[in-house]
């Protein structure tokens, strides 16, 4: 029988398939449940590794520049991120302000580290220092990082407010969008080809 | 045509975290790449979706009763609830942002709702009846979960630009922390849920009761 590394069971119904070797834009799909098995990445690691840094700086511009600013009758106001995590935690609803600072903040910033971190000794060809619990983390962490509907919901405040004011989007929003499309490559489930390095 | 083998028969396990297939020869605790603890299915899989679903079931309730968000403008103020958010954009003619909201506030969470308890009354039984089709179903609970955090995420940038005292103001009201737990605890439910239950029939006590963690 094959080695374990040779193989792949498939998460949905536990099928035990050979590893293939896929070409651009083939996926492996489960012959029982009909899930997907492996899907073609065309990252190498420097690519991946450079991803990882254009997102962190765009993390930067989401933070400290205001997703949007309004203005009624002279009066101006602008929001950055962290302004929304905070017009949360008032009152009653502070866990709120917890998971929404999770979810936009703290979860994408931790991601991005552990890619930085595990990538660039991935570039000379070592493991990082804890590179198990670096990994570990990036899987736990995926399910709660949600700045793609971040994006839309920005989006939507924006329509929101044309109504009773003007509405004006800023670089924060720009970049929040780029960012959200990048951490859908970057950060997705493939980095698990890390595990097959020597 | 035949299916191929499965984990179980030949005596090998996922492990969840880094996908390696792990040889359960010597019956290991940890994965011996990632050293994350190993189990053949989810632990205590059915219960846990169970109490995660009947949690949120018991939050939607609040969540959609519940004021979301005060407006205030020139002095006089208004609660809105979620719903009433939505037939707003309606009533304006916005109908594409009207449906993204009830979409993505209403919908998603009641499909998830029925969808789950489907799931899980089905395996319970021990169901053969479409599979296959309940997997898709499974993977789609799981894809379009944590798209419901819109509203909170919406109301959390509005409170924090319409800051202009008495000449307009938007506060968060409780509803909104209501609706933030539906969204987790759905999210938890889905995932505890282990779809490869889907294809343990008939359903194999032993497996589900993990006896490697136990």
């Amino acid at each position: 029988m094959s080695t374990p590394e040779q193989l792949i069971i498939c998460e949905h119904c536990d099928c035990v398939y050979q590893k293939a070797l896929l070409a651009k834009h083939q996926k492996t799909v489960c012959t029982r449940c009909g899930g997907v098995l492996q899907r073609h990445n065309g990252l190498t690691v420097e690519q991946r590794l450079a991803l990882s840094f254009t997102a962190a700086v765009l993390w930067l511009f989401a933070n400290f520049y205001p997703v949007m600013s309004i203005s009624l009758q002279g009066l101006k106001n602008s929001a950055t991120l962290w302004d929304s995590v905070l017009a949360l935690s008032q009152g009653p609803i502070t866990f709120m302000a917890m998971v929404a600072a999770i979810s936009i903040i703290i979860a994408p910033a931790f991601q991005l580290m552990l890619l930085i971190w595990v990538l660039g000794f991935a570039l000379t060809a070592r493991r990082s220092p804890a590179f198990k619990l670096c990994m570990r983390w990036l899987e736990t962490l995926r399910p709660w990082s949600m700045l793609e509907v971040c994006l839309l919901g920005a989006m939507v405040a924006v329509f929101k407010l044309a109504g009773m004011l003007d509405v004006l989007p800023g670089i924060g929003l720009l970049a929040l969008a780029v960012l959200s499309l990048l951490m859908i490559r970057i950060a997705g489930r493939d980095i698990r080809d890390l595990w097959d390095m020597p | 045509m035949s299916r191929p083998p499965t984990a179980s028969e030949l005596d090998l396990c996922l492990c969840h975290s880094c996908g390696l297939a792990c040889d359960m020869h010597d019956e290991p605790h940890q994965c011996p790449r990632c050293d994350a603890p190993l189990h053949r299915r989810k632990t205590n899989s059915l219960g846990r979706t169970w109490a995660y679903l009947l949690a949120a079931l018991a939050f939607y309730v609040p969540a959609n009763v519940l004021p979301v968000m005060n407006t205030m403008m020139l002095g006089s103020g208004a609660d809105s609830t979620i719903m009433s958010g939505v037939l707003e954009f309606w009533e304006h003619g916005a109908w594409d942002i009207a449906l993204i909201i009830f979409i993505a506030s209403i919908a998603v969470p009641g499909v998830k709702f029925v969808a789950l308890s489907m799931l899980l009354i089905t395996v319970q039984r021990g169901s053969t009846w479409a599979q296959q089709q309940r997997s898709k179903l499974y993977r789609f609970v799981e894809l379009i979960g944590y798209w419901s955090m819109l509203d909170v995420l919406v109301v959390a940038l509005v409170a924090a630009l319409v800051k202009f005292q008495s000449l307009g103001d938007i506060e968060p009201r409780p509803g909104i922390l209501f609706f933030g737990l539906v969204v987790v605890f759905t999210m938890l439910s889905a995932m505890s849920f282990d779809p490869r239950m889907i294809w343990d029939t008939p359903p194999d006590k032993e497996l589900m009761d993990d006896p490697i963690q136990q």
